[in-house]
């Protein structure tokens, strides 16, 4: 087996404003899937081909953005592992119950450099998908709106950016994919777990722990065309998109969430081994790194996080 | 339909009540307040209403405190208007990329 220690984004869990907005938002527009609730208000939500119970968690608040980010590590051999590489960092954990969250596992809790807090865990209750394992359908019949895939990465604005790098290159073992540098100065990292173009990625800021989005992914280009007529459709806050990125070289389209979260799905973006090279953009080409065809910074893009 | 008017460059539009103020500012191509989330989240569209009437929807508390919703101080994106509205503008976007 080639992928050990941290597996995927597991879950995150975003603060809103108005559950019922929220749901309809996720549920019925970019459809996602509801398998449970608790007694503190938070409804959890899958997308359908994940096989774990849930991989976005809404929490009722009185503000917006992002509770937690939370991983996914192979095994409990690895929680440990990681748990004391956190800790040798000199960053302090702290443990969350199991069943804290329901159907997952026993979660190790830290903040990042950059603000944000994550969570470690190793199990989680798995559902399944909703497709038989044995002769599989290649899709399910019952699904809404945009169809999102998975939940596929997260991107956070945060300060001490330099430090949070390297703890999630060292500590985490994250290997860095993309990059924007000024200069000597990386404004941007791109970062995986896994072989994906990214599973998190973070633009230097002045402000600590804030949300720019949390991504899903589709299954193509005509999908970003589709989610783009919905989101007229239902009068959803656009940004900016369908387009490319340069960076991941992804199909994409923004949106927000009825909170302010800023959402993202996307197609066909690109893939790492341990062995690829870091591709780099500088910062006098970072309209086209972001938006390759218009090539021009949107001013709420990069301003604006919840 | 009200009249919206932003004090500090005179702009006017026209919004009704079902739309929001930020909205209504945009739908006219018309300038004046920054444009975020448009979802009560991100606090770029925060304004002082000067004068006039509104129903307002929830607003995140990283933005905007009870104190100052109870003043006026509110997010353009989360207030309908029920009267003509004179307002400024407190809100501002960041600026691009951090250097
Ligand atoms: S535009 Fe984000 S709070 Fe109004
Ligand atoms: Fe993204």
């Amino acid at each position: 087996m080639a992928m050990t220690g941290i597996l995927r984004p597991g879950h995150v869990q975003l603060k809103v404003l108005d559950m019922e907005e929220s749901l309809k938002h996720y549920c019925e527009d970019m459809g996602l899937l509801e398998t449970d609730r608790d007694d503190q208000g938070r409804v959890y939500l899958k997308c359908w081909d994940e096989q774990d119970k849930f991989s976005v968690v809404l929490e009722p608040s009185d503000r917006s953005g992002m509770d937690h980010m939370a991983f996914k590590v192979a095994t409990e051999q690895d929680l440990l592992r990681f748990e004391s590489n956190v800790k040798n960092f000199g960053i302090e954990t702290t443990r969350v119950a199991a069943g804290e969250l329901n159907g997952c596992g026993e979660r190790v809790r830290f903040t990042a450099p950059a603000g944000h807090t994550f969570e470690l865990y190793a199990e989680k209750e798995q559902v399944g998908n909703g497709i038989s394992t044995t002769n599989p359908a290649p899709w399910r019949r019952d699904l809404k709106g945009m169809e999102v895939i998975r939940f596929d990465h997260c991107l956070l604005y945060g300060d001490n950016f330099d430090e949070n790098v390297k703890f999630f290159k060292e500590a985490l073992e994250f290997q860095l994919t993309e990059q924007i540098v000024d200069g000597d100065l990386q404004i941007a990292a791109f970062l995986t777990c896994s072989t994906k173009a990214h599973d998190i990625a973070f633009i230097r800021s002045e402000e600590s722990g804030k949300l720019h989005h949390a991504s899903f992914l589709l299954g193509s280009w005509e999908e970003v065309l589709k989610a783009a007529d919905i989101i007229s459709m239902e009068d959803i806050p656009h940004e900016a998109g369908p387009t490319r990125h340069g960076l991941t070289r992804g199909k994409t389209i923004y949106f927000f969430d009825p909170s302010g979260n800023r959402n993202e799905v996307f197609a066909e973006d690109s893939y790492v081994y341990p062995d690829s090279p870091v591709l780099t953009w500088h910062a006098d080409n970072v309209g086209q790194a972001i938006f390759y065809h218009s090539r021009q910074l949107v001013d709420s893009f990069m301003g604006v996080t919840s | 339909m009200f009249q919206i008017t932003i004090d500090d460059t005179d702009e006017q539009y026209a919004c009704s009540e079902t739309k929001h103020v930020l909205a209504g500012m945009q739908q006219l191509g018309k300038k004046g307040i920054p444009v975020g989330c448009r979802s009560g989240g991100c606090g770029v569209c925060k304004v002082r209403v000067l004068e006039g009437e509104y129903a307002s929807k929830k607003m995140s508390r990283d933005h905007v405190t009870a104190e100052e919703e109870a003043e006026g101080v509110v997010l353009a994106c989360r207030i309908f208007p029920q009267s003509d509205i004179r307002l400024s503008v407190i809100g501002k976007l960041n600026k691009a990329v951090n250097r």
